[in-house]
């Protein structure tokens, strides 16, 4: 609590409520772990262990060869310094790459035959795996037909697929919606098609890694004219103990398709830090629409920054398509370190790209995020809404680009970023990029920084309401343009998650 | 940030630095000629320097100009009554430069710097400080090699501005000034700068402004198309002080303009402008940091590009705010107007803040002229050019609004002016 201790509590606060606060701080409700037994790859990273990750996942050779290139590629690399971030070197020898619930070494035809002590760390986590279910926390909301809306999950553990649900219902439309280990061998024409067409294996150091090791995580294919039925989701949950998690996604949505797609993540307790670099690929191709939201909600560390996640991830959309559109919406409000910045490239004529992002650091997290939009075809539209919230002793940088090429003419851009700072012991830094290469494209950056206004804490103050309230309605009243933007079964979650993030940070 | 290993071409262009130049001086050159050792050359893979290729300015000579000496283009701000104060090819002329002393006012050459001691506080001192965060070795090189230069002093309000002209006559004169201005307590300053003044110059103007002294500082870079220039200006800002500065960059085949200032004491003003005009083989460059040192101080940064045929206009600029300063109010606004299809703009405009009692806002935006505007005047009866010309200057205002001075001020819409009859689309 001392970095709360230390906070220069203002004028005009009550000590109670101070109080109140600080003993609420730090407060992490997906802390525990799953006791399971999990086999390990052997520590470290050479081209045995990604031989042994292909192997365990059954890949035909070209995958095995894939990803012995880009391991050979990585070796050569050096990890990036450029973002408002600084943690100590990370050990890459010491990590294991591979943790598998011993539970699944055979996969379970069917969820009914998965560990209950699996299905167990789902539910506790509001997961619902079981068809009939639906997601916890939505039932009657707001008269919505909860009843009516179904989410088919696929539920990453460590590094294997647990189970996705509603497979029958999702290919009688024609969706392909299974864990990509799974695509690798049922799938391959398209994965081969696909995989690294948007983020190559080149692209970076934490790309490059996860190309080398990721050991699962979710395929999704809509094809041509269809809308997705219900809304796809991936569940990421690490669990075992110094275990790097590298999942990796692959979304294509073929002509005239739509499909929502949602991610969550949690992560257990721990004192030391954790790494996870993922990697999203998505392809949208003539008028197709894609909608990826995110929770981010991994271990942010304790109130000295003792553990929490590294979370390296690079997630790119290529509206390849003309008069394509896909959407990001990402709430993060955990790890230690946050390092993401999912891009569109707007290659098809008339495509848009939107990215609307709430990142929360508080205690000492550190968060370096934004988005890329590469205006590359004509009449190419974009727009950025970024709120960046900081408390505590937390940095939290937005970072972006906005490239309009010289052939995207009558292209459109807008971004707003705001950042708010609470605390006098915290950054919030906004660092774009603007490059813009036509004349017949508009291009507008707006920025702003401020505190929460007193007038507006007075106002809510005065009608009764605690301090810690009276922050969470004005955070959230900060946050909203992003939060209407979530589908509804995050948006709850993540108005929740913002009023716990912000625990403990008010003085 | 800092490289040990010195580059090559670095190395080359330090080694010529004259020796024997006496006392406090020397030092101050030896210890910057280790900064820009360390630092070596800027290149194209610093961060800073990711919009504008250096090569021109690190390059081993002056680039070549045909047309060595320049007739008929009118000197700016010739109507201004000042002391005026010349450099020709990088060099004093003294002959070419007024006589007369300005009350209140010190000026020494940098040749007769053991003239005045008070400069040794200041000669590369606010150039060493800032190189956090972006290193900028072409001023400590500046520092360790400038060849002239002037060192002046306000000891209170000076009744005219000190106009510093420069001249050009060679086709290859590489020109390295280094300035010092130093403002005492309640002292007032105008500093104008006017012209081009070598095919390559680069110059570090230092400047202290005192407690509640007033510093305001008008520049017009241009109207040559051919010459490269790269500039420096660092400043240090004492309570309750005011600074205030404007520059105009018309043409130029590569103008990188930097400006450091930190605002050391609580209540003071900080307000940096410019207005860039590029037509063809045009490349301009304004990379500005505030740095907010102190409580309850107000900056402003007011970028304009007028960009066409090609030209490209580069902006970089941050707000830093550091933790003790509360109650900053911080502006920052970076627009390019691009005239035609072939023109860019590039930005990057930072904000980096610590305080949480703060007021900083930025915004950029780049696109061609409105065309509901134009229209609009049009309609009105306008011709296309006219209308044109209107809402470049209309679009500049915001940029020429930050200058005090109402005769300077004018001088400067008349150099607009000028520019926009003699590059009509």
């Amino acid at each position: 609590m001392a970095a709360l201790d230390a906070t220069r509590v203002r004028d005009g606060l009550d000590a109670e409520t101070v109080k109140t606060v600080q003993a609420m701080a730090g407060k992490y409700k997906h802390g525990w772990q799953t006791d399971i037994e999990t086999e390990f790859a052997p520590k470290g990273l050479n081209e045995d262990i990604v031989r042994l990750i292909s192997a365990k996942n059954g890949e035909p050779e070209w995958m095995t060869e894939w990803r012995l290139a880009a391991f050979r590629r990585w070796q050569g690399m050096e990890e990036p310094t450029w973002a408002m971030v600084d943690y100590p070197a990370i050990d890459y020898q010491d990590q294991y790459y591979y943790a598998r619930p011993k539970a699944l070494a055979t996969k379970p035809k069917s969820l009914d035959e998965v560990d209950p002590k699996l299905l167990a760390t789902y539910a506790r986590l509001g997961i619902p795996l079981k068809e009939q279910m639906i997601l916890a926390g939505v039932e009657g909301a707001d008269g919505a037909p909860a009843a009516a809306r179904k989410v088919a999950v696929d539920a990453v553990f460590d590094s294997v697929s647990v189970g996705t649900t509603f497979k029958e219902e999702l290919r009688k439309a024609g969706v392909i919606f299974c864990a990509i280990s799974e695509a690798v061998r049922e799938h391959p024409e398209l994965v081969r098609k696909y995989l690294g067409s948007v983020v190559p294996p080149t692209d970076n150091f934490f790309a490059t890694l996860n190309s080398a090791v990721f050991s699962d995580g979710s395929f999704v294919y809509v094809p041509e004219g269809v809308r997705c039925p219900m809304e796809l989701s991936t569940y990421f949950r690490i669990n075992a103990e110094n275990t790097g998690q590298f999942e990796r996604t692959l979304i294509i949505a073929d002509r005239g398709s739509y499909v929502s797609y949602l991610e969550g993540c949690t992560a257990p307790k721990r004192d030391t830090h954790q790494l996870h670099a993922a990697v999203v690929e998505i392809v949208a191709l003539d008028d197709a629409e894609v909608k990826y939201s995110t929770v981010q909600n991994w271990y942010p560390g304790d109130e000295e920054g003792r553990g929490g996640i590294y979370n390296f991830v690079t997630k790119r959309a290529d509206c390849r398509g003309a008069r394509s559109k896909v959407m990001w919406t990402q709430v993060e409000t955990g790890s230690a370190i946050t390092w993401k910045y999912p891009s569109c490239i707007l290659r098809g004529e008339e495509s848009q790209g939107e990215f609307y992002s709430i990142a929360i650091a508080n205690n000492a997290q550190q968060a370096d995020t934004g988005t890329k939009m590469v205006h590359l075809g004509r009449n190419t539209r974009s727009r950025i809404v970024s709120k960046g919230i900081s408390a505590g002793r937390a940095q939290n940088t937005y970072r972006g680009l906005v490239s309009v090429h010289p052939r995207a003419t009558g292209s459109r851009n807008h971004t707003q970023c705001d950042s708010l700072l609470i605390g006098n012991r915290c950054g919030a830094h906004t660092v774009p990029y603007i490059e813009v290469k036509n004349n017949t494209s508009r291009v507008e950056h707006e920025a702003t920084t401020s505190r929460i206004a007193e007038d507006q804490l007075f106002y809510c103050r005065a009608r009764g309401m605690s301090e810690e309230e009276a922050v969470a309605l004005v955070v959230n009243g900060f946050c909203r343009e992003v939060l209407q933007a979530l589908p509804m079964e995050f948006a709850m979650e993540a108005q929740s998650l913002v009023a716990i993030s912000l625990e403990g940070s008010v003085g | 940030m800092g490289r040990p290993e010195p580059k090559p071409a670095a190395d080359a262009r330090l080694s010529a630095l004259p020796d024997g130049t006496a006392g406090w001086l020397a030092e101050a050159r030896e210890a910057a000629r280790a900064r820009a050792r360390a630092l070596g050359l800027p290149g194209r893979r610093d961060e800073y320097w990711r919009f504008t290729n250096p090569g021109p300015l690190v390059a081993a000579g002056a680039p070549g100009i045909a047309d060595a000496a320049v007739a008929g283009d009118a000197e700016a701000f010739a109507g201004i009554d000042a002391l005026r104060l010349v450099f020709r090819d990088g060099v004093f002329d003294a002959a070419a430069s007024d006589a007369a002393a300005l009350a209140g006012v010190e000026v020494v050459r940098l040749a007769d710097a053991p003239r005045a001691g008070w400069a040794r506080d200041l000669y590369g001192r606010l150039e060493a400080a800032g190189h956090l965060p972006v290193p900028r070795p072409l001023a400590a090189a500046n520092t360790a090699l400038a060849a002239d230069g002037l060192l002046i002093r306000a000891r209170t309000g000076a009744a005219r501005p000190v106009m510093i002209v420069y001249r050009r006559s060679s086709g290859s004169s590489d020109g390295m000034l280094h300035h010092c201005v130093r403002l005492d307590a309640g002292a007032r300053l105008t500093l104008v700068e006017a012209g081009t003044g070598a095919a390559r110059l680069t110059t570090v103007t230092e400047v202290e402004v005192g407690e509640g002294a007033v510093f305001h500082h008008i520049r017009a870079q241009g109207p040559e198309e051919a010459p490269v220039a790269a500039t420096h200006l660092f400043a240090r800002l004492a309570a309750r002080s005011e600074f205030r500065s404007f520059t105009l960059t018309a043409n130029g085949r590569l103008t990188r303009n930097e400006a450091f200032v930190e605002i050391a004491g609580p209540g003071a003003l900080a307000h940096l402008a410019g207005a860039a005009l590029g037509d063809g083989a045009f490349h301009q460059d304004d990379t500005v940091f505030v740095r907010h040192a102190a409580e309850g101080c107000e900056s402003r940064q007011v970028f304009k590009k007028v960009l066409r045929h090609g030209a490209t206009g580069v902006f970089q600029g941050k707000i830093h705010v550091l933790p003790h300063a509360q109650k900053t109010d911080g502006y920052q606004i970076s627009q390019a107007l691009l005239l035609d299809e072939d023109a860019q703009f590039l930005a990057k405009p930072e904000l980096e803040i610590y305080a949480d009692d703060v007021k900083c806002s930025h915004g950029s935006t780049a696109g061609a002229i409105d065309a509901t505007s134009l229209f609009y005047l049009r309609a009105r009866g306008l011709p296309r050019a006219e209308a044109e010309a209107l809402l470049v200057l209309a679009f500049l205002a915001e940029a020429v609004a930050e200058i005090a001075e109402p005769d300077l001020a004018a001088a400067v819409e008349a150099l607009l002016d000028d520019w926009i009859g003699r590059h009509r689309g």
